[in-house]
């Protein structure tokens, strides 16, 4: 099979962007665009289709398992995960691959998504003291944990940039996670935190919802986040599946 | 005033700044991309500590005695000591972080792991090691806030800086957004990871982890030990670009391992051991798996049967596994069995290190998958984590005890050898000479043709900084694996199939001038170091 792959590209933040298409062959389809990207970076006498060598493709990944969110990028216009993008979903074996939009270009792929650990530097994001945890909440704490920070729910979020107020999903999970075993002492001001950077942009569309990589059940995430920092509510007690 | 340059923001990284900020000692954390997407956050079935929940009169002493007794004779028994004293109090720690482990009715839940007595192996889920990084990032964001951790994300490190004596300056780091080049000066501490990087696609690890930082402190002189050490997970499936890991725990749960003889399913692990079957230990599977695939009648695929586990064990239990297999290579376990096969999985040789953490120069020292510590000959599951927190720990502290005033009192050389990366096709080379000398069945012949491979390799091209080094690193693991003629944990050599004990120490390698010398070192006694 062929795989048309046309590239948004950027020497660096102060060039000007360029598409590039490269005609990939290949017979794996089990292949992910993430072993393309390599693919074609370790082959130097890779050309374009106007015969223009391709120089690497700057991008970035780490565990090729959907595990680490290093590869977040657009996929024919969504935000996904290069490592879980499989050839064999693409029938007409078309891809564009494009940087997320909400954060700066470094180059090509890359961006610079260093604005969601400062957020979450504003947001004060630790425990301050013991963490006081709760065991019929544990399922919770653990769905909070497992947020990536890849941004890619940032992107389709119709509330989110980069340098406004409130912090999206990504913002979100971390701050649910202390919620589920806050001390005391440090309830205020972490709720406080909550309504001006999460509860008060949030318009729970969930739009986040379905395209976060991780499959993290951020709906339920945000309702008992919501209760137990603006409703003051112990945080919903669910029967919890036997952990594994 | 004293510095502190960390490399690497894995577990062992985070844990030795967190160390230094406690104490009110700022540092330095550099690592090649934030520490969500470190190595570390992988690790899924557990970490181990003698916290004696489950009440099976477990006991540091005990977990000890595993360790050194699964480490072939080669972990250093003091540090292990160390370790396994620590570990309850390590664990206790993670959980005032907030790590979710498994708790039953208020108490914590500990499983059994290969090669250990007792339940010991504490855990969330499959997600242990995702659940612990992110309670230390947030505690280092606590320091990070207060002034103590500085973050460098997307620094690359590409050498030491060291004195005339040999001593360690500090480094020199390249941040790969802007392209900049810096000198930091400052006591070093290496948390970079396993040499994953000289396997490309062969390993269940990270592509971070390039294995350029190790091989760039070996050209410049740090030993390394017991480099032929690499430790080989036998059920692994190849998924695109990498090994993915299949969890001891799907054999654990029932999962039988066959190949076809004849036509028919040879089931051979529970023919050969009867009594453990499936769940002997990882170094023994694997060398049978390579055993039957050559032996007659035999196919050439080995795979895991799982088609015979409860709905419930699936749903509840591999979960996880399932999907990941369904998605990445359209097999449905519950229905099909997995072809399965060996994998790297860990490296328990790295740079040499004393039980203090201290590495061979002068104001370097070494922590986690980087450094040769605990291990020795094979690792048990659950000790790696548990040797990154706790290397992590030590390494922050024997340097906050030795520090000096860092000054920048090294030479500044203008050039940077080190810029230009290492040609991928080279790499591919390299690593596939390695495998056919380094495999889970080793011999004089395949290791003598290997180093004369990439001899022959090195001699037909004028290569660059970056490949000098690998291919030194190389040849090193090589030639350490040809003059250790025993067979020993991880090490199998067909052609010297007994343990020796002239061979119980330590293979020490080490770069003079761009070549490798090998020598081995007997262990230090306990209560040796100072
Ligand atoms: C799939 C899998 C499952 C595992 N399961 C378990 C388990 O259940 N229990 C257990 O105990 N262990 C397990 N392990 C092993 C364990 O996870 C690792 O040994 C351990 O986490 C290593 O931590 P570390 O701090 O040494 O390194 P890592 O987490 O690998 O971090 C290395 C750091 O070094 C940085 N770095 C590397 N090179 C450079 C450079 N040149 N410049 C700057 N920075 C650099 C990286 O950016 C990264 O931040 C597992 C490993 C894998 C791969
Ligand atoms: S629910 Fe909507 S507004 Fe809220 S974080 Fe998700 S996408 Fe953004
Ligand atoms: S919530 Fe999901 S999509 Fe958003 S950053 Fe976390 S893992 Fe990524
Ligand atoms: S490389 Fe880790 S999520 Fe894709």
């Amino acid at each position: 099979m062929t795989v048309t792959l046309t590239v948004l590209r950027q020497a660096s933040p102060d060039d000007a962007p360029y598409r590039q298409t490269i005609l990939f062959e290949t017979d794996d389809m089990q292949m992910t665009v993430a072993s393309m990207l390599q693919k074609i970076n370790a082959d130097p006498a890779c050309t374009d289709t106007e015969g223009r060598a391709v120089t690497p493709i700057r991008w970035e990944c780490s565990c090729l398992q959907k595990k680490c969110g290093a590869c977040a990028m657009r996929i024919n216009g969504r935000p996904r995960l290069a490592c879980d993008a499989l050839l064999s979903e693409f029938r007409r074996g078309r891809i564009l691959l494009e940087p997320l939009r909400k954060f700066p270009v470094v180059a090509d792929l890359t961006v610079d998504r260093s604005i969601l650990m400062q957020n979450l530097m504003r947001m004060q994001i630790w425990f301050a003291e013991d963490a006081e945890p709760d065991e019929a909440v544990r399922g919770l704490t653990y769905d909070a944990s497992r947020c990536l920070q890849c941004g890619c729910c940032l992107e389709v979020c119709p509330n989110f940039c980069a340098d406004g107020k409130f912090y999206g999903m990504a913002g979100l999970l971390p701050a649910a996670r202390l919620l589920t075993a806050l001390p005391e002492s440090q309830k205020e001001a972490m709720q406080q935190a909550y309504r001006k950077h999460l509860y008060e942009g949030c318009g729970k569309s969930l739009a986040c919802h379905d395209i976060c990589p991780a499959g993290i059940p951020v709906d339920r995430l945000l309702v008992n986040a919501n209760a137990a920092a603006v409703w003051k509510r112990r945080p919903r007690r669910r029967r919890e599946k036997p952990d594994e | 005033m004293k510095r502190f340059l960390i490399i690497g923001a894995g577990l062992s990284g985070l844990s030795a700044a967190i160390t230094l900020a406690e104490r009110g000692l700022p540092c330095a954390l550099f690592s090649l991309q934030p520490s969500e997407r470190a190595q570390s956050v992988l690790a899924e079935g557990g970490i181990n500590a003698a916290l004696n929940t489950m009440h099976e009169d477990d006991s540091p002493a005990e977990h000890f005695a595993d360790t050194v007794r699964g480490g072939c004779g080669l972990a250093d028994p003091e540090a292990v000591r160390g370790l396994t004293e620590h570990a309850p109090e390590i664990l206790r720690r993670l959980e005032r972080c907030g790590v979710p482990f498994h708790m039953q009715n208020g108490t914590l839940m500990l499983r059994n792991f290969g090669g250990q007595k007792k339940k010991r192996t504490a855990y969330a889920r499959s997600s242990t090691g995702k659940m612990i990084m992110t309670a230390l990032i947030d505690e280092a964001r606590k320091y990070e806030a207060a002034g103590l951790i500085h973050r460098f994300p997307h620094h690359e490190f590409l050498r030491l800086l060291l004195r005339a004596d040999k001593s360690c300056a500090g480094v020199r780091c390249r941040d790969c957004y802007t392209g900049e080049i810096r000198d930091y000066f400052g006591a070093v501490l290496l948390c970079c990871g396993g040499m994953n990087g000289l396997f490309p696609e062969m390993t269940t690890g990270t592509t971070q982890n390039s294995g350029d930082a190790a091989a760039a402190v070996f050209m410049q002189g740090v030993p390394f030990g017991n480099p032929e050490m690499l430790q080989y997970h036998p059920t692994t499936v190849g998924i695109s670009g990498k090994r993915c890991l299949v969890s001891e725990a799907a054999r654990g749960e029932g999962g039988r391992l066959f190949i076809e003889k004849n036509g028919a399913r040879w089931y051979f692990m529970e023919e050969l051991y009867p009594e453990l079957g499936n769940l002997m230990p990882r170094d023994v599977v694997a060398r049978e798996m390579f055993r039957v695939r050559q032996s007659p009648g035999c196919g050439g695929q080995v795979y895991l049967d799982l088609t015979g586990l409860s709905a419930e064990t699936w749903a509840q239990k591999l979960s996880d596994l399932r999907e990941e297999l369904i998605a990445y290579l359209s097999l449905d376990p519950k229905r099909e069995p997995v072809p399965v096969k060996e994998g790297i999985h860990y490296f328990m040789g790295g740079i040499a290190v004393d039980a203090k953490h201290r590495a061979g120069l002068r104001g370097l020292y070494a922590a986690g998958e980087c450094a040769c510590q605990y291990h020795g000959a094979n690792r048990l599951g659950g000790n790696s984590m548990l040797g990154a927190l706790y290397g992590g720990k030590t390494a922050a502290e024997t340097a906050a005890a030795e520090a000096q005033d860092a000054e920048p009192d090294c030479p500044v050389q203008e050039d940077e050898p080190l810029l230009t990366p290492a040609d991928p096709r080279l790499i591919l080379q390299i690593r596939d000479i390695l495998l056919s000398g380094l495999g889970i069945v080793r011999d004089e012949t395949t290791l003598q043709g290997a180093l004369q491979s990439l001899a022959e390799l090195s001699a037909a091209r004028e290569s660059n900084a970056r490949e000098k080094a690998r291919l030194c690193l190389a040849g090193a693991m090589l030639q350490a694996a040809l003059e250790r003629r025993e067979s020993r944990g991880a090490h199998y050599r067909a052609d010297f199939p007994q343990s020796d004990e002239a061979y119980r120490k330590t293979t020490v390698v080490c770069c003079e001038n761009g070549a490798a010398s090998v020598k081995f070192v007997p262990l230090p006694e306990e209560g040796a170091s100072v």
